[in-house]
């Protein structure tokens, strides 16, 4: 019973680490005003290249870096074309996010079928071997304490530090942060690549950590859920972590179900996830003083200075 | 030094347009210098150079003496220059304190920064709270944190783009002691107004800008309004005429405890709000923007619906319950505050403008679900012939019309259909004096002949000049609408403050 109750418990943890990167990159792209829809194509790169790299180097760390730096490659041209040339933030999203797919699919080809390299979890000697709570605090990938150290990084600097006021003042009113003289399009930039970066890292987990092998579309429409989930927190950094877990729990809770055999079509309990994604944006959505408080007033505006 | 700022043959081009043509000016330590003219003169161009927003096409800039280029508002910040916008340039969801940090060079310590601003906010009688968010302050105190925001630079001049078009008079008069006060330090005042009497009553010196040009400098002390007014406009004025005759008609526009809820956080609740229009009246509905306004013309208009028919009646039909287009079949006209976006779009031509109001209304203009062009076009050129609205092409966008001239065609497309009501949120904001007067002269003539006219608006110059009976709205609640002449602009101020205790002060004097 200890040993289901404790692989349920690390199944959830692995599922909801690739959420939690991929959304407090996004919180912070939303936090500067940018709404990036092409998390779920930034994520593919970042899983094709971290698999691919770890693959030619036998080293997951170097996978890791590539995921990383694919994912911010990706973004760079979304910031090109949304931040420079001014395009349609939401038509460009989507139109990364079915590239990035694309791309994938195309980088990975040779990749499918073979065996990849995988993430080891770390082992601390005595610590790791506490029943339950030492494979649960003290085994996990590095990913998994990294991903939490940037929860708290990100809410630490967002509204603790000036260049966190900063982004949140360019995300208010970027008018405002141009009269002042601050650079909008620099903050926007940095922003972007920020959460393209995460992206990337939460694509590599997938590859790395979650399953090491390459599937062509295995993200499988998490990046979708990533964007639900900085709604859910209210661009709220440990709101994120809260909801990653939450809809971890419901993903494995899904496979569980079908594992015990209960009665309900599998293809109903795989789409659990979703289902309870839009109920509760419907839901947060309705109660408007909580939305417009923390919404950043110029998600998703182009900003071109005036003359 | 005898100068701290002085601009020489200052030009500047936008496309074929010269903006400033060829300004000199110059500008003493401790001097309020106003800069006065109409929308348009170049007023604002010539501060954004000075502060560093803009880059003059040729001339120069000295300070304290040396000639000087002031490549962004940062670097005209570190020579000691500050500046107050008309559109503020704050941050709706970060704290007060955050909003004076974003503007700091240095490091960043939020605990010495916030005790720095209650001092210098009350050594010059600014009150401020830190830690008090934006959203939730009135336009005074968003002001304040601008100018406390300028003070912790401790600047040698300031700048301030028309800082009274958004106060009570209470307020703006708090305003001109805060200013005196900084000038006896020996920091220079740009004063950027319309308002001339306030002018007079403040400035040291006036520069008059007509079509970016400098047309006189002169000492206001021995100028009247009149003759400032002449100046700035390059000939007389309009003035509204009104035969004030005590010929009402029958209630046309009635509200009847009013309640609306609050939409959302920065929203504003109506209480109870209650007041008739009748026939062959302008009433006017005073107040500080943001206490409820924008809701009270929602709620009028119908874009959003009452909890009950009753609270609104138009002609003796309960209409709470019915949208913009039944209230536009009975007889009413409503012209919003934000003329580009919600009293047109922007990017339709203005015939189809017109289609877009009075499809319901007009018969000839929809047949059967097909649009008239022609008939749509026959009201669109009436509009701009009678209005006097100037364009570049016979059919233009909105988005092409100046401020003024898309006012004076939205105005002038209600008006146009001799509505029985009309509602009219802020009718000449931003608007230049000449169509300013236009605008206010077919609102009064509207409503001789027969028709209910009620006015919101900010402008108390305007109120006193158009309407026969004045309300103050205060935090979402009305004050009884008093006869203009039973009012003052102090006494307006005090009812604006929320002070309805000056209920009884008036009935006392009627009595």
């Amino acid at each position: 019973m200890n040993d289901q109750l404790l692989s349920v418990i690390l199944t959830i943890i692995t599922a909801a680490t690739p959420l939690l990167l991929a959304a407090i990159g996004e919180l912070v792209v939303e936090r500067s005003g940018v709404l990036n829809l092409g998390v779920e194509g930034m994520m593919a790169v970042g899983a094709v290249s971290g698999f691919g790299a770890a693959l030619m180097t036998g080293n997951p760390y170097v996978g890791v870096l590539a995921a990383l730096v694919a994912g911010a490659a990706l973004s760079l041209l979304f910031g090109f074309l949304t931040l420079t040339m001014v395009s349609n933030q939401v038509a460009t999203g989507l139109a990364l996010a079915l590239l990035g797919l694309g791309i994938s699919g195309l980088m990975g080809e040779s990749f499918v079928g073979q065996p990849g390299v995988h993430l080891e979890r770390l082992h601390i000697p005595g610590l790791s071997e506490i029943p339950i709570l030492g494979p649960i605090l003290f085994g996990q990938d590095f990913l998994v304490y990294l991903s939490l150290a940037i929860i708290a990084l990100v809410s630490f600097v967002l509204f603790r530090t000036k260049a966190g006021l900063i982004i949140r003042a360019v995300g208010d009113s970027h008018q405002s942060a141009h009269a002042l003289g601050y650079s909008v399009i620099g903050v926007r930039y940095l922003c972007v690549m920020f959460g393209g970066a995460c992206s990337g890292l939460a694509g590599g987990y997938l590859s790395l950590a979650y399953t090491p092998q390459w599937v062509e579309n295995m993200t499988a429409g998490r990046g979708w859920i990533a964007l639900a989930l900085v709604v859910f927190s209210s661009w709220l950094p440990w709101r994120i972590l809260a909801g990653a877990y939450l809809f971890g729990t419901i993903t494995v809770m899904g496979f569980s179900l079908q594992a015990y055999g209960i009665g309900i079509p599998s293809q109903l309990l795989s789409s659990l996830p979703y289902v309870v994604t839009i109920l509760v944006l419907v839901l947060i959505s309705r109660n408007r003083a909580l939305m417009r408080a923390n919404t950043p007033a110029c998600l998703g505006q182009p900003f071109v200075p005036d003359r | 030094m005898e100068y701290l700022l002085e601009a020489l043959h200052v030009i500047k081009v936008f496309g074929t347009l010269k903006v400033n043509d060829d300004v000199t000016l110059k500008v003493k330590p401790g001097e309020i210098h106003a800069f006065l003219g109409e929308n348009g003169a170049g007023k604002s161009t010539l501060v954004k150079m000075i502060y560093g927003a803009l880059q003059p096409t040729s001339g120069e800039f000295r300070w304290m003496g040396k000639s000087v280029t002031i490549p962004s508002p940062a670097a005209a910040r570190k020579l000691g220059i500050g500046m107050v916008f008309q559109h503020f340039s704050l941050f709706d969801a970060l704290t007060v304190a955050e909003n004076i940090a974003l503007a700091m060079p240095g490091a960043f310590d939020m605990k010495k920064l916030s005790e720095r601003i209650t001092r210098v906010s009350r050594d010059y009688g600014l009150p401020l709270q830190p830690t008090a968010v934006v959203a939730d302050l009135s336009v005074g105190e968003r002001q304040r944190i601008e100018i406390v925001r300028c003070l912790l630079q401790e600047p040698k001049l300031l700048i301030m783009d028309e800082p009274t078009a958004v106060l009570t008079p209470q307020e703006a008069d708090q305003l001109f002691v805060t200013l005196a006060r900084l000038a006896g330090e020996g920091c220079a005042v740009i004063y950027i107004s319309h308002r001339l009497e306030e002018v007079k009553r403040l400035c040291h010196n006036v520069t008059i800008l007509r079509h970016g040009k400098v047309v006189a400098n002169v000492d206001p002390a021995k100028e009247t309004a009149a003759s400032l007014a002449r100046l700035m406009v390059g000939g007389d004025i309009h003035v509204v005429k009104s035969a004030r005759e005590d010929q009402r008609g029958a209630t046309r526009l009635k509200l009847d405890h009013l309640k609306l809820p609050a939409d959302g956080p920065f929203s504003v609740e109506l209480k109870n709000v209650s007041l008739e229009v009748k026939a062959g009246e302008v009433v006017a509905v005073a107040g500080v923007a943001g206490n409820g306004q924008s809701e009270l013309f929602d709620a009028v208009s119908g874009e959003r619906s009452l909890a009950s028919a009753a609270m609104l009646a138009i002609d003796g039909r309960p209409m709470g319950h019915d949208g913009v287009n039944a209230r536009r079949n009975v007889g009413a006209a409503f012209v919003p505050e934000e003329r580009l976006g919600h009293g047109a779009v922007p990017g339709f031509t203005l015939s189809q403008n017109v289609v877009l109001t009075r499809h319901s209304s007009d018969e000839a203009l929809v047949k059967s679900g097909m649009v008239s062009s022609g008939g749509a076009a026959g009201v669109s050129q009436r509009v701009i012939k009678d209005f006097d609205v100037r364009k570049g092409k016979p059919d233009p966008e909105a988005r092409s019309l100046s401020g003024g001239n898309l006012q004076k065609f939205v105005v002038g497309r209600e008006l146009d259909r001799k509505p029985g009501v009309l509602v009219i949120n802020q009718p000449t904001w931003g608007v230049d004096a000449g169509a300013a007067a236009t605008v206010r002269q077919a609102i009064v003539d509207l409503a001789r002949q027969g028709s209910a006219v009620l006015v919101i608006s900010q402008d108390l110059d305007e109120i006193f000049e158009i309407a026969d009976r004045i309300a103050v709205i205060s935090r979402g609640e009305l004050s009884e609408a008093y006869p203009a002449s039973d009012l003052s602009s102090e006494k307006i101020g005090l009812l604006m403050a929320g002070a309805h205790e000056l209920k009884e002060t008036l009935h006392a004097a009627r009595a």
